[in-house]
């Protein structure tokens, strides 16, 4: 009998410690990620710790030991900020990559990323992100819903913004227009939808001087209609970081 | 006999040989030597990396100082490369050192000339060159009106010398401030003092957070209040351990910061993230926007951040309506001791970088001189809370005319951003600087991370005591190789009868020395017993 207790209680721990390693590890779904809060309730700011499964779409520099990458699956997207990894290791996630990320949950202007970050690759068929159509959304609330993801504007008309000595431009070098030719600055340029014009950004750690979004951004002209793809930061607002313009079909 | 004497010489020889041969200098045939004249019947391009604040008014003043410069020394082109983050400068230049494409001149932190000065001769030494009759500072030969040495703010002069040489000249200094939204501080009840102790901060930073019954926060009427939000946490650790006495480095690089005032510190901190009442850029965001937006009342940044600060700043990163009216005010750091209070002294230097033609050090350094006249000193001063470099520059009718017109507009004399310099100027003898050596910078980033790592303890849930600290401290250790610079730097800290045995090379030579000696006097003694027989 004592025998028996005996087991019985081993089995008992041992299952407790399964179900705790499980429950430790387990993996969100992009739903339960969004639903996890940032706040306690006595509304004080806190980070959550964070399982999820998902693919690299894109990577935003490698600097310092440490990369920014977008990630997005098929239920939603994660922005990974400033994630430990050697240069070796940096360049092995290529775009398609299913990764299992194990880090914090967290909040900067507005844009939820997980950092302190840790990785492992997982055996998979790559996938990537179709862009999602997020032209009718601009200026809703709805549009946060896509926040990270890989999105596109259709049809929209470049306006005019005022360079440093007040003419007209098509776009600017750094968000002033402090920038040069040359210095693998940020560039910023409006695009008008509706009758509402929004700033859109090409981050030189994403797509640097010299690639194709660059070069098509440095020969837009005010007046221009275009498609753009990119994904969905936040900067206290939407602040999408665009890697394709093409003339409007 | 004579074969005896020979051989004494030859094994003399040998051993001074040796003895040479151990002190060779760091310096090889490839280090900078002023030539006798500038060649000006040469072409010369100079590649001059800048850090701007993403300015487009400090862009301007680089592009003109550069245009001027050009129409000067028509033979030297100067081709700019502009960044917005100083790490990247040195993270571009630790790669270009390797296949000897460093720029000529750069804008750097002493820091960072640290690191470069470990290659071999790629740094020049200033020390000649500010000295040099025609071409130093204030030099016969030079084609501008440069400031002598005696007009370069002495402290700022000397934040410059590494490794017992000038290594770069000041080109812009600046401090913090604390940007302070008097309105919301009055309305709590309390008055701003001249100089902010910690305890004041806290306290009233603790105050602000209380809520009404709909959540809102009762300063604000908002959903979000962060009272105190401090910009470079970098700084921060460093000045509370400088104004508690808290050790942070020898000068020679033994690291001292994993102490029980560091201790206490980090607790503090945890204790006011804890109430809600702190937080730092790198967890939540700039703290000028929470500042504009009403939603902060203790911002504290750079001087040379000022024009984003408060109602009415001329630079602003949020959208207009959600900025906030209120009254700003500018005090220095909160201070342990406000009878004798210290603050860090920051801000871009100058270097120049070595190359095989003397001739382009040279046009390299005549136009690193060039951006320390008063035209570019006082222009880029304007466009942020930045002091000029020289007393030269501070002194001039211009420039003391600008000060004093504070408040005139909020533009180039927005009274936000001339305060903040004021602040400086006035403290510029309670300014200090950390030792520069090999590994600082990593030092550096390892006190801000000390607060950064505290902070997001709490936001996890975490108990930040003594064991979670002990823990930090083996992180942090360990991550940043503080160890290692540390064992470095330990040994010459020891004493002599600390030092270990002597190298075999050492001992070897000390050897040969004693064995020449014996075999001289041996020889002495030798000639001494026949001269005696004989007589």
């Amino acid at each position: 009998m004592k025998k028996l207790i005996a087991i019985a209680l081993m089995l008992a721990v041992f299952a407790s410690c399964a179900a705790l390693a499980e429950e430790e590890a387990k993996v969100l779904t992009h739903a339960e990620f969004i639903a996890l809060p940032l706040e306690d309730e006595a509304g004080q700011a806190i980070e959550q710790e964070v399982t999820v499964e998902t693919y690299v779409q894109a990577k935003q520099g490698w600097w310092d030991n440490k990369a920014r990458i977008y990630t997005q699956a098929e239920d939603g997207a994660y922005f990974l900020y400033d994630m430990p990894l050697s240069q070796e290791e940096y360049d092995a996630l290529v775009p398609g990559t299913k990764i299992r990320v194990h880090g914090y949950k967290s909040q900067w202007s507005g844009e939820v990323e997980i950092i302190d970050a840790t990785y492992e690759i997982l055996e998979a068929e790559p996938f990537f992100a179709e862009a999602f159509d997020a032209t009718a959304l601009l200026g809703t609330d709805e549009l946060i819903d896509h926040q990270n993801e890989l999105v596109s504007f259709k049809g929209g008309k470049v306006v005019a913004k005022k360079d440093v000595n007040g003419n007209d431009a098509a776009f600017l070098y750094n968000w002033d227009g402090s920038g040069a030719a040359g210095n693998n600055n940020d560039l910023y340029f409006d695009v008008e939808f509706n009758g509402a014009t929004y700033t859109f950004t090409v981050e030189s750690y994403l797509c640097a001087e010299g690639t194709d979004v660059y070069k098509a951004v440095e020969a837009l002209k005010v007046g221009d209609v275009i498609d753009m793809e990119g994904f969905l930061y936040w900067y206290d607002g939407a602040n999408p970081h665009i890697t394709s313009v093409k003339a409007a079909e | 006999m004579k074969n005896v004497i020979r051989y004494l010489a030859l094994a003399l020889l040998l051993v001074l040989c040796l003895t040479l041969t151990g002190c060779h200098g760091s310096q090889d045939s490839s280090a900078f030597v002023i030539p006798q004249t500038f060649d000006t019947g040469r072409n010369y391009e100079v590649t001059f990396w800048a850090k701007n604040d993403t300015n487009k008014t400090q862009t301007a003043v680089y592009e003109k100082a550069i245009a001027d410069f050009q129409a000067l020394y028509p033979n030297i082109k100067v081709n700019m490369r502009l960044y917005s983050d100083y790490s990247r400068i040195y993270n571009d230049v630790i790669t270009n050192i390797a296949t000897n494409t460093t720029p000529n001149v750069c804008i750097t932190y002493p820091d960072h000339i640290a690191t470069y000065l470990t290659g071999n001769n790629v740094m020049a030494p200033l020390d000649d060159l500010f000295s040099d009759p025609r071409y130093g500072l204030g030099g016969s030969e030079l084609k501008f009106d440069g400031p002598t040495r005696a007009e370069v703010v002495p402290q700022f002069l000397d934040e410059c010398i590494i490794n017992g040489h000038y290594y770069a000249l000041p080109y812009m200094r600046s401090t913090e401030a604390c940007y302070i939204n008097k309105t919301y501080v009055e309305k709590l009840g309390y008055t701003v003092p001249d100089v902010l102790t910690w305890d004041w901060i806290w306290e009233v930073a603790d105050a602000a957070t209380a809520k009404g019954e709909d959540g809102n926060y009762l300063i604000n009427g908002q959903k979000v209040m962060i009272p105190f939000i401090y910009k470079s946490t970098d700084n921060m650790m460093i000045q509370l351990l400088r104004q508690s006495g808290g050790g942070y480095s020898t000068e020679n690089g033994k690291i001292q910061i994993f102490n029980d005032v560091t201790r206490e510190h980090l607790k503090t901190v945890a204790a006011h993230v804890k109430t809600g009442a702190f937080s730092t850029f790198k967890i939540s965001s700039y703290p000028g926007n929470f500042l504009n937006a009403g939603q902060c009342i203790f911002a504290i940044d750079s001087t040379a951040g000022a024009t984003w600060m408060g109602t009415d700043a001329p630079l602003m990163d949020i959208a207009a309506d959600k900025v906030v009216p209120f009254e700003t005010v500018v005090r220095p750091i909160p201070q342990i001791d406000p009878a004798h209070p210290q603050m860090i002294s920051q801000g871009p230097s100058i270097c120049v970088f070595n190359k095989k033609d003397p001739q382009e050090v040279l046009a390299s350094w005549l136009f690193a001189q060039f951006l320390i006249t008063n035209e570019v000193q006082i222009s880029y001063a304007e466009t942020e809370g930045y002091s000029p470099v020289t007393l030269k520059a501070q002194q001039t009718p211009e420039y003391q005319d600008y000060l004093a017109r504070s408040g005139e507009d909020n533009n180039e004399h927005y009274y936000v951003k001339i305060d903040a310099t004021k602040l400086l100027i006035d403290h510029t003898a309670d300014t200090f600087v950390t030792p520069v050596f090999n590994g600082s910078a990593s030092l550096r980033d390892a006190a801000g991370q000390l607060i950064e790592e505290v902070a997001k303890g709490v936001r996890r849930r975490k108990t930040v005591d003594d064991a979670f600290i002990t823990s930090l401290y083996d992180q942090i250790n360990s991550l940043y190789r503080l160890d290692q610079i540390g064992a470095a730097a330990g040994e010459g800290d020891k004493d002599a009868s600390d030092m270990g045995p002597l190298p075999g090379t050492a001992v070897t030579l000390l050897a040969a020395l004693v064995a020449v000696w014996l075999l001289m006097g041996l020889y002495v003694l030798k000639n001494a017993l026949k001269k005696r027989k004989s007589s």
